[in-house]
């Protein structure tokens, strides 16, 4: 048997799970989430869109490929948490090049092991996502240091968290995209690289006329962590844009975000989607995809401009949505993947055949 | 889009007997399928000549024939039944392949059948080979490199080209059946023409071997509208070369990156897509290690063996799924009946880790050639589910009831390290543990992952086993705390393996759980991950926080399944579980099961009002009663699996519906067993138990030989000889002796006499006979391997009223409460008895097909309390239908190199077929055909090599053939015999008198029939041994008991017309 720290998840709602500690040891604060991926934890990891979130692995075995330096989807992780059943300390993979162990303590990501990943879902699917703290003071912390923890935390500042400090420049001889990086993936600016659009790539909190001063085709927006209400200057901003007549996309935050702009609500699930199996209902042809989704927030109450593209067939929620009459097209899934089913990837050719098309007409 | 209003009619065609390589999951996913097509209100004609199945149940389908799987029976069912759809992906392989040929011969056309699901021009583009190749280039697919040859020269020239080793895989046959990995020209010289041989079209592949990648399988499914998903994905612990039905499987994947996953993903789906499949489909691939370099090995369009494990490994039921799409159904217009919530289009997810073992027939065959490859070997498999690997692995390796608790084996132990190096490179049932005991000996991880080209995550997952295993053997009892012993159970070791490894037993582990409160919880198999609540309570154990298994408090009864599928044990037993349960909850019961095979109906998500995954062990079964106290638990439906737990369960006081467990012992122990008949004045062969060699011949000689010698606990015949003389039989008792000193060895007279069988039903006062059934092979035939007739043909009613009269005495007085089985000879109108099982039988399923009597059902009720008198079916024996059906048994004994195929006291069989007629030789007849023996004409060759004392028997019906226009072969002295009555024959070298002699004979394809009546079984170096080893694996009948081949003669001598046979409903044509 190993010697092991032990360390303890507490739940909002007073719920306890007892574990070992791995990765960087601290004590950490973090809105408790799940995923069903049962490959993927690297992309996970470095999903900027969990900023601020302890994720839970449902799969029970974490680490078995170890890490990879080309699977990275941003350059750090951002998450607050990793909880797992059981990592795995002997990896195995052509392209393994770290331990999960050793990656998260390089990065100060505090991990939890070894508790039951099942009941910690259960329990979020039945009461809804909540606070949790993690820490290596079992059965130490007063009621009134864990009231506190759990009042001082928030995610509201996520997106600044995630974001660039200044722009870049991706090159390409095909269209011109503005992106806007609220915490955006590797992988989507990998695909739309792959098509040959040239990227500037921008701060989350650039102006609309610095944006509009390089003379994009359109205007792209990426996922991102948290509440898109939380950052109305991008909703405004977006709103400058889409009035410049630009085409603007979106993907996860940016659906929200344009959706928001262009006058629907958004609203926060009971425990959101996370995870690479969620069933997307195409509503103009009747297909079903098998999506990757990760995103607590969803899109309602469509104004009247805004059509829905794409359902959740499992829950009915709004997966993606048109402007009636502009060039705006978003989806909450990702058509990136990365982790996840590649069943969406046409998504992308549609994007850019939306921004051909303006380009014939003008 | 909805439901096709135009299908009304469905035409099902099942698997039939079960083979190696194709086994109960036929049964379960053609069950499925059935269920899922008359919930739609659809009529379903159902064509199967397996009697054990619960697919061919009266009123499964709307329309059930048990009759042979052959165009020309099933156009007759076509004809008469008019089904205006076939479906066609249902009964694995010979399903398949009998659509193809119906549609091929106009037979579809002719009686306007519509193939449904995946069409007949998809099923070919995935199964030909060279159309397969074309898809692959379509695709953008990689394959291996590969040619397509119909001739052995082109095969070696082929190879030649892109060098050895090559894989030889024959077109069109099943579990890879012909196949294998041929090193050099003389090796693929072989493989090949036995291949050519073995495929339905003549045509093999030969391919470039890739052993050491990785071998990924997909389970996919795609609906009309082209919506495609991937159930599963699976990969094998054992790299590509062995055949995935014989390597242990994990699922999900657990070494794929991301990437790799969806990058193998994609393609599955892209090929299905790119064929149309309307349906399921399993694709596997090949991955390099190494790189993202793959290819696709095989795509299956149909229910498979994968998809049944698939499906219960994840909750998805793919075949039910299957049938609605193929009635015009789309994905997303499909329940999800596990959650009740989603929709069959989306992809399940787990949260628990499953393996598959095989379970191969070596422990029956002792003798087999163990070496793995692309040849299916197992007859069964068990799942096990677990939160870790190590969990899953152990658990799984306590289902297969080897005798195994951990990986610590005695016979990998006693061999060098030297010897273990070298067995780990060539694959048998042994590597695992062989495996780990290198590790055990620091033997390095890296050097293991090299020469075995396992992957070293599997590795290091065993090496973590062995190391807690050698760290348990340095404690002792004292040593264990509350966390220590909990991380022990974590782990997944039994509290019998703890114990062993340190000294104790497994109660005083089993005590220190009870002071922790260290007692395992039950998570459930819910598809999503817990990500939705589920409405189908279906569990496995796990050391854990949360039990998710509600206790209800209404009446409840457990059922204890039978495990893997093995030889003596097979699909029978699990049709007895399957309607044990269906009566318990027609009586009201809430219904609990407790069994491991993840390809039958048992396990099926709603069979049981609650399915508990797990091993059947004392302590794993124990678990499941503690948390569910049931009322009672039933023992009697699961074979001797569930039967071995009787008497812990008495100790522990678990109340046992049935006959109590000093009755099983009774009937089980021989001297207790003796006492019984001697004051009941019940004949049974003289007989005796010895404990040495010389004790042996005292008595044998006492009885007079020939003997029949067996192990005083056995399943299936297993270890039973005959022992002519005394050199046989102390070589015999020498060798049973060294493998078990601690138990007896039986020595019974041996009376070669008329075999009877009955199974009966008591109520504790009253007997009931469904039936009596009378064997065609004299006594010394295993009963699982012998013809059996019912009604009985050659029975009187004087006998007929002694079966009855002795069946209720031994019922009565062993306090029977509900199933029994009784055998009996009939030497020269002296009834004896020779065997009693105080429990359900292998007859069973056929009996109640026959006489419609739902003998399950009444026995269940009968245990539960209910007496025969009151439930209208009398006492005595069951009125006699108004047909003959006999049960004839099928072999997979050409899977099994250098096993014995000739009949005999051990049981050898793997399935069985009916044939149903209105008199004994059309039966025999359509058994014979169903069987796949090749019933001689005029002008056709039979070869003969029959043993001395039989040679004036065999001689009167080489008369009787030779006025049939039949031509004869033979060795010397069974032509000699022949000629000397006046026949021509042909006069055939034997081995040692050079070549060309009797073996290339049959290899030339020239022969219809073998009868060889050999003098002894099991001598792998005569001359009768190599005749019926050639005559299985080129596929030539082989008769090797006089009684089959009389038989055989009489039905010829009744030029049986096929076209003029009748079929038979057995849900309305067998009964007056």
């Amino acid at each position: 048997m190993e010697k092991t720290i032990k360390a303890e998840l507490i739940l909002e709602n007073g719920m306890k799970f007892k574990g070992s500690a791995f990765g960087y040891i601290k004590e950490t604060v973090g809105e408790v989430v799940f995923t069903t991926g049962m490959t993927g934890y690297q992309e996970t990891l470095t999903d900027p869109s969990f900023a601020g979130q302890i994720v839970t692995m449902t799969y029970p075995l974490i680490g078995n490929y170890g890490i990879n330096l080309d699977d990275m989807e941003s350059r750090k992780p951002f998450l607050k948490a990793l909880i797992v059943r059981e990592k795995c300390d002997m990896p195995n993979n052509w392209r393994c090049e770290m331990v999960l162990d050793g990656f998260l303590k390089q990065n100060k990501i505090m991990g939890l092991e070894g508790i039951d990943t099942r009941a910690l879902t259960r329990t979020i699917r039945e009461k809804g996502c909540m606070k949790g703290i993690i820490t290596t003071r079992v059965d130490d912390l007063t009621p009134s240091q864990i009231k506190q923890k759990f009042d001082t935390y928030t995610n509201v500042y996520a997106v600044k968290e995630v974001t660039i400090d200044k722009p870049y420049t991706v090159n390409g001889i095909g269209t011109h995209l503005a992106v806007l990086d609220c915490g955006i993936k590797q992988g989507i600016l990998r695909d739309l690289s792959k098509r040959g659009c040239k990227l500037s790539v921008f701060p989350a909190f650039t102006s609309a006329e610095e944006i509009l001063d390089v003379n994009p085709d359109a205007l792209f927006l990426g996922n991102g962590p948290g509440d898109p209400k939380d950052i109305p200057e991008v909703i405004e901003t977006v709103k400058a844009l889409i009035d410049s007549g630009k085409p603007v996309l979106g993907i996860c935050l940016g659906h929200q975000l344009i959706s928001l702009a262009l006058g629907c609500n958004t609203t926060k699930l009971k425990f959101g989607h996370h995870g690479g199996n969620h069933p997307v209902k195409d509503l103009q042809t009747g297909r079903v995809y098998i999506t990757s989704q990760n995103h607590n927030y969803v899109v309602c109450d469509l104004s009247d401009e805004v059509e829905p593209t794409f359902i959740n067939v499992n829950d009915g929620s709004i997966e993606g949505i048109r402007h009636k009459t502009k060039p705006i097209y978003s989806v909450q899934f990702h058509p990136e993947a990365s982790p996840g089913p590649l069943d969406t990837q046409m998504l992308f050719d549609r994007f850019l055949k939306i921004i051909e098309e303006v380009k014939t007409n003008a | 889009m909805p439901k096709d209003s135009s299908i009304k009619k469905v035409l099902v065609i099942g698997s039939g007997p079960i083979v190696i390589g194709q086994a109960a999951e036929f049964d379960y996913s053609g069950t499925q399928a059935c269920q899922s097509l008359k919930e739609e209100g659809v009529e379903v004609v159902l064509v199967n000549s397996n009697p054990a199945t619960i697919m061919t149940d009266i009123g499964m389908a709307h329309y059930t024939y048990i009759e042979p799987l052959t165009v020309d029976f099933l156009e007759k069912v076509i004809a008469k039944e008019h089904p205006d759809s076939i479906i066609a992906g249902m009964g694995g392989q010979t399903g398949l392949n009998l659509s193809c040929e119906l549609y091929d011969k106009g037979i579809l056309d002719k009686y306007n059948v519509n193939v449904i699901g995946t069409s007949i021009a998809s099923i070919k583009e995935g199964e030909d080979r060279d159309s397969f190749k074309r898809l692959m280039e379509r695709t953008n697919q990689p394959i291996v490199d590969s040619d397509i040859v119909t001739d052995v020269e082109s095969a070696l020239s082929f190879a030649e080209s892109i060098g050895y080793p090559v894989i030889v895989r024959p077109a069109y046959t099943l579990g890879g059946t012909g196949g294998g990995i041929a090193k050099n020209e003389a090796e693929l010289r072989e493989i090949c023409t036995q291949g050519l041989h073995l495929s339905r079209v003549g045509q093999v592949l030969i391919e470039k071997s890739i052993a050491g990648w990785k071998e990924i399988e997909f389970e996919v499914m795609r609906d009309g509208a082209g919506n495609c998903i991937t159930v599963c994905s699976m990969e094998n612990v054992d790299p590509v070369g062995v055949h995935t039905g014989d390597s242990i499987v994990v699922a999900p994947a657990q070494t794929l990156s991301d990437y790799e996953y969806q990058m193998l993903r994609k393609a599955a789906i892209d090929i299905i897509d790119s064929i149309e499949i309307k349906g399921g489909c399993n694709v596997q691939f090949a991955l390099d290690p190494n790189s993202f370099k793959y290819a696709v090995i095989e795509i299956n369009p149909r229910v498979s063996r994968s998809s049944a494990l698939a499906s219960k490994a994840t909750g998805y039921p793919i075949a039910k799924v299957a049938a609605k799409i193929a009635l015009g159904y789309n994905l997303d217009e499909i329940k999800n009946a596990v959650t009740g919530k989603t929709f069959a289009c989306f992809e399940p997810t787990i949260d628990y880790v499953v393996l598959k073992f095989p379970r191969w027939p070596f422990d029956k065959f002792f003798g087999a050639k163990r070496t793995l490859g692309t040849k299916m070997m197992a007859t069964g498999e068990i799942m096990s589910i677990g939160k870790s690997f190590e969990a899953a692995l152990l658990k799984g390796i306590r289902s297969l009831e080897i005798g195994q608790y951990g990986l610590d084996r005695k016979s990998s132990a006693m061999r060098s390290i030297e010897e273990l190096k070298k067995r780990v490179q060539v694959p048998d049932d042994e590597r695992l543990f062989d495996l780990a005991e290198m590790l055990r000996r620091n033997y390095r991880v890296e050097k293991v992952c090299d020469i075995t080209g396992m992957d070293p995550f599997f590795i290091n997952k065993i090496n973590n086993l062995v190391k807690l295993e050698e760290e348990l053997k340095s404690m002792k009892l004292e040593d264990f705390n509350e966390e220590n012993l909990r991380y022990f159970k974590e782990k997944g070791f039994s509290d019998k393996a703890i114990s062993r490894f340190v000294g104790c037993t497994p109660p005083d582990i089993y005590k220190l759980r009870q002071k922790y409160d260290i007692m395992p919880v039950y998570k459930m198999v819910d598809t999503c991950a817990g990500e939705f609540e589920a409405v189908t309570p279906y569990y496995y154990s796990s050391y854990d926080m949360e039990d998710e298994s509600v206790i209800s408090d209404r009446k409840k009864v457990m059922v204890i399944g039978s495990g893997p599928i093995r030889i003596g044990q097979g699909i029978e037993f699990d049709y007895c579980s399957v309607h044990s349960i269906m009566a318990l909850k027609k009586a009201g019961m809430q219904t609990i099961i407790v069994n491991n095979n993840p390809e039958t109906v048992s396990t099926d998500f709603d069979t049981a009002d609650k399915l508990y995954f797990e091993p059947l062990t004392e302590e794993d079964v124990l678990n499941v009663v503690e948390k569910e106290r049931p009322d009672g638990v039933i023992l009697q439906f699961g074979g001797q699996t569930a039967i071995k737990l009787a008497n812990f369960f008495d100790e522990m006081n678990i109340p046992i519906y049935g006959t109590k467990p000093e009755q099983i012992d009774a009937a089980e122990d021989r001297e207790k067993f003796d006492e019984i008949l001697e004051k009941l004045n019940i004949k049974r062969p003289k007989g005796e138990g010895v404990w040495s060699i010389d004790e042996g011949i005292s008595v044998a000689e006492r009885l007079g030989f020939p003997v029949l010698v067996r192990p005083s606990y056995v399943l299936g015949g297993q270890g039973m000889e005959i022992t002519y003389n005394k050199d046989e039989l102390v070589k015999y008792l020498a060798e049973a002796f060294e493998k078990d000193s601690k138990n007896p060895v039986l020595i019974d007279r041996y009376l070669s006499g008329r075999e009877i069988e009955v199974d009966a039903i008591c109520d504790g006062t009253d007997v009931y006979i469904p039936g009596i059934m009378e064997h065609l092979e004299r006594a010394g035939i295993h009963s699982g391997d012998s013809i059996s007739i019912y009604p009985p043909q050659h029975i009187s009613d004087e006998i007929k009223a002694q079966i009855m009269d002795e069946t209720k005495k031994i019922s009565v007085e062993l306090k029977v409460i509900g199933m029994i089985n009784i055998q009996f000879i009939d030497y020269n109108g002296e009834l004896n008895i020779i065997e009693v099982n105080p429990r359900s039988s292998r007859t069973v399923p056929y009996i109640t097909k026959v006489t419609g009597v739902p003998v399950i059902d009444i026995a269940t009720r009968v245990m539960l309390g209910e007496k025969l008198k009151d439930m209208g079916y009398g006492t005595g024996i069951c009125d006699i239908p108004n047909v003959v059906a006999v049960k004839v048994p099928v072999f997979s004994t050409e899977k099994l190199p250098q096993v014995e195929v000739s009949l005999g006291p051990e049981m050898r069989s793997t399935g069985e077929v009916l044939g149903v007629g209105y008199n004994l030789h059309n039966a025999l007849y359509k058994g014979f055909l169903a069987a796949g023996m090749t019933i001689p004409q005029k002008g056709s060759t039979i070869v003969a090599t029959v043993r001395g004392k039989d040679h004036e028997e065999f001689v009167e019906l080489a008369k009787r053939l030779d006025k049939l226009g039949c031509r004869f072969i033979a060795t010397s002295g069974t032509a000699k015999a022949i000629a000397n009555a006046g026949i021509d024959v042909k006069t055939v070298k034997k081995i040692s008198e050079g070549v060309p002699n009797i073996i290339d004979t049959i290899r030339s394809g020239v022969v219809d029939l073998i009868v060889d009546i050999p003098k002894k079984a099991n001598n792998k170096t005569s001359d009768g041994f190599k005749i019926r080893r050639t005559a299985v694996e080129s596929s030539v009948s082989l008769i090797t008991s006089m009684d089959t081949f009389t038989a055989m003669v009489e039905v010829m001598e009744k030029h049986i017309d096929r076209d003029k046979l009748d079929i038979f409903d057995i849900n309305r044509d067998m009964r007056k």
